[in-house]
């Protein structure tokens, strides 16, 4: 019973947490993932990945990517990583994983968020112009799902979209507040 | 019957060695591949179907392993089969592989005691192969190009550097980098020159499952380059051969050259 208390506080504390850091002001490119939950016999968390590209299909900034770091024979899951078919031609193929602040283990259905403020070099970098947001999801026995969102930078006027995925990703969101 | 038969044999003698060609392939088990050190298993086979194996094994006696940084390395658990032979590769460095049976040799045809032989071999061979008696010698070079590419990690070009020799296919899009719906464009070269007006062969595999071999032809330009659409992802077989008489063996007359490349075109 205890041991269920604790839990449930660290739950909460944990929401309270992200959804606090998700407030701060400074930090103005919210991205929200969801992994949908699966009815399936045999389920295994999707590898995904999170990514910005500029209009010469170049990705110019690396968000987030999920994937199975636990040690194996086969080298930490990175043996996978090519599922992610677009991510992996753009970008990851050219990578040496892990990379900091931007991989992660894979993780569990649900709403899932990614902060990053203005002036986060990744961002900062980037020159004016139009570029999109891609989110992939690949996953072991299961398929594999691309989404994208336009967007305009830098950012001159609040922004806010979101896409529906069918299989392999639930709603996928952007939103932009510009600096104060 | 008899006489039936021996004429049988000897119009199958003549016919030149990749006369009505069974196509000859390597099939990689995939092309893009990430890890410590993943890898990859290759099928070698001759068939009229591509890729199935149900003819006859290529030999791997001559394969020619190019790892990215341009080193040779020996491939693991080589094996000939019934139908087909097979190796395995461990894929140690990060980059591009290429992964090629390369023949490189003579047939020689000639008659002695009487009687017309023929004869295949290594050019060094020739004079302790063939009996110095004998009459109406012909001898043509013969250079064959098998080859596949494989990728640990981002595409690299150290080892696709040409070899100089007999026909090979020079990148001017990677032949790891290949995708469905886009247009790749490469350079055909015969000792290193650009080879102008080459027919080539493209077929996609998965011929079991339709009723046409749906083979498109493209002719090299004036550079020597070819572009190809790929409709839909899958793995390509793409041939050409030629025959010229720039011989590089004093008792050759002529010599055949031929290339085939398996490649694997990934959906978008």
């Amino acid at each position: 019973m205890n041991h269920l208390y604790h839990l449930v506080l660290a739950i909460v504390s944990t929401a309270w947490t992200t959804i606090a850091f998700a407030d701060k002001p400074n930090k103005s490119f919210h991205v929200t993932i969801e992994i949908p939950k699966m009815n399936v016999s045999e389920y295994h968390r999707p590898y995904v990945a999170s990514w910005i590209q500029d209009e010469n299909r170049k990705a110019v900034a690396n968000l987030a990517v999920w994937y199975q770091m636990k040690d194996s024979k086969e080298g930490a899951g990175t043996k996978w990583l090519p599922d992610l078919r677009q991510w992996w031609r753009r970008s990851g193929r050219s990578l040496e994983m892990p990379v900091d602040g931007v991989s992660g283990a894979s993780r569990p259905a649900g709403k899932h968020s990614l902060s990053f403020a203005l002036n986060d070099p990744r961002l900062a970098d980037m020159p004016s112009g139009k570029y999109i947001l891609f989110v992939e999801a690949a996953r072991e026995v299961g398929g594999r799902e691309v989404l994208e969102i336009a967007f305009e930078w830098p950012i001159t006027k609040d922004f806010s979209t979101k896409v529906a995925g069918e299989e392999e990703l639930g709603e996928v969101s952007l939103k932009l507040h510009p600096a104060e | 019957m008899n006489r039936y038969l021996v004429v049988t044999l000897l119009a199958c003698l003549l016919t030149p060695v990749t006369g009505f060609a069974h196509k000859v392939w390597l099939r990689p088990s995939q092309t893009v591949l990430s890890g410590a050190e993943p890898w990859v298993t290759v099928d070698a086979a001759v068939s009229n179907d591509l890729f199935y194996f149900n003819h006859f094994p290529l030999s791997i006696e001559n394969l020619q392993i190019v790892a990215p940084n341009g080193s040779l390395v020996e491939a693991q658990n080589q094996h000939k089969g019934k139908y087909r032979s097979v190796f395995d590769l461990p894929l140690q460095q990060r980059g591009t592989y290429r992964i090629a049976v390369v023949s490189d040799g003579v047939f020689a045809s000639y008659e002695a005691d009487g009687e017309r032989r023929r004869w295949r071999g290594k050019a060094e061979d020739i004079a302790t192969e063939i009996p110095s008696d004998a009459t109406n010698l012909q001898v043509t070079e013969n250079i064959m190009r098998v080859e596949t590419f494989v990728t640990n990690g981002g595409p690299s070009t150290e080892s696709l550097a040409p070899t100089g020799r007999g026909i090979e296919l020079k990148p001017v899009t990677h032949p790891n980098d290949l995708y469905a719906g886009e247009t790749a464009e490469f350079q055909l070269i015969v000792n290193g020159k650009p080879a102008a007006d080459m027919k080539v062969a493209v077929i996609q595999g998965g011929t079991r499952y339709r009723n046409t071999q749906d083979e498109t032809e493209v002719v090299t330009d004036a550079d020597g380059k070819i572009s190809i659409t790929w409709n839909s992802p899958g793995m390509y077989w793409i041939s050409t051969s030629t025959s010229d008489s720039d011989t590089s063996i004093p008792q050759a007359t002529s010599r055949r050259l031929s290339y085939t490349a398996t490649l694997e075109v990934l959906p978008q």
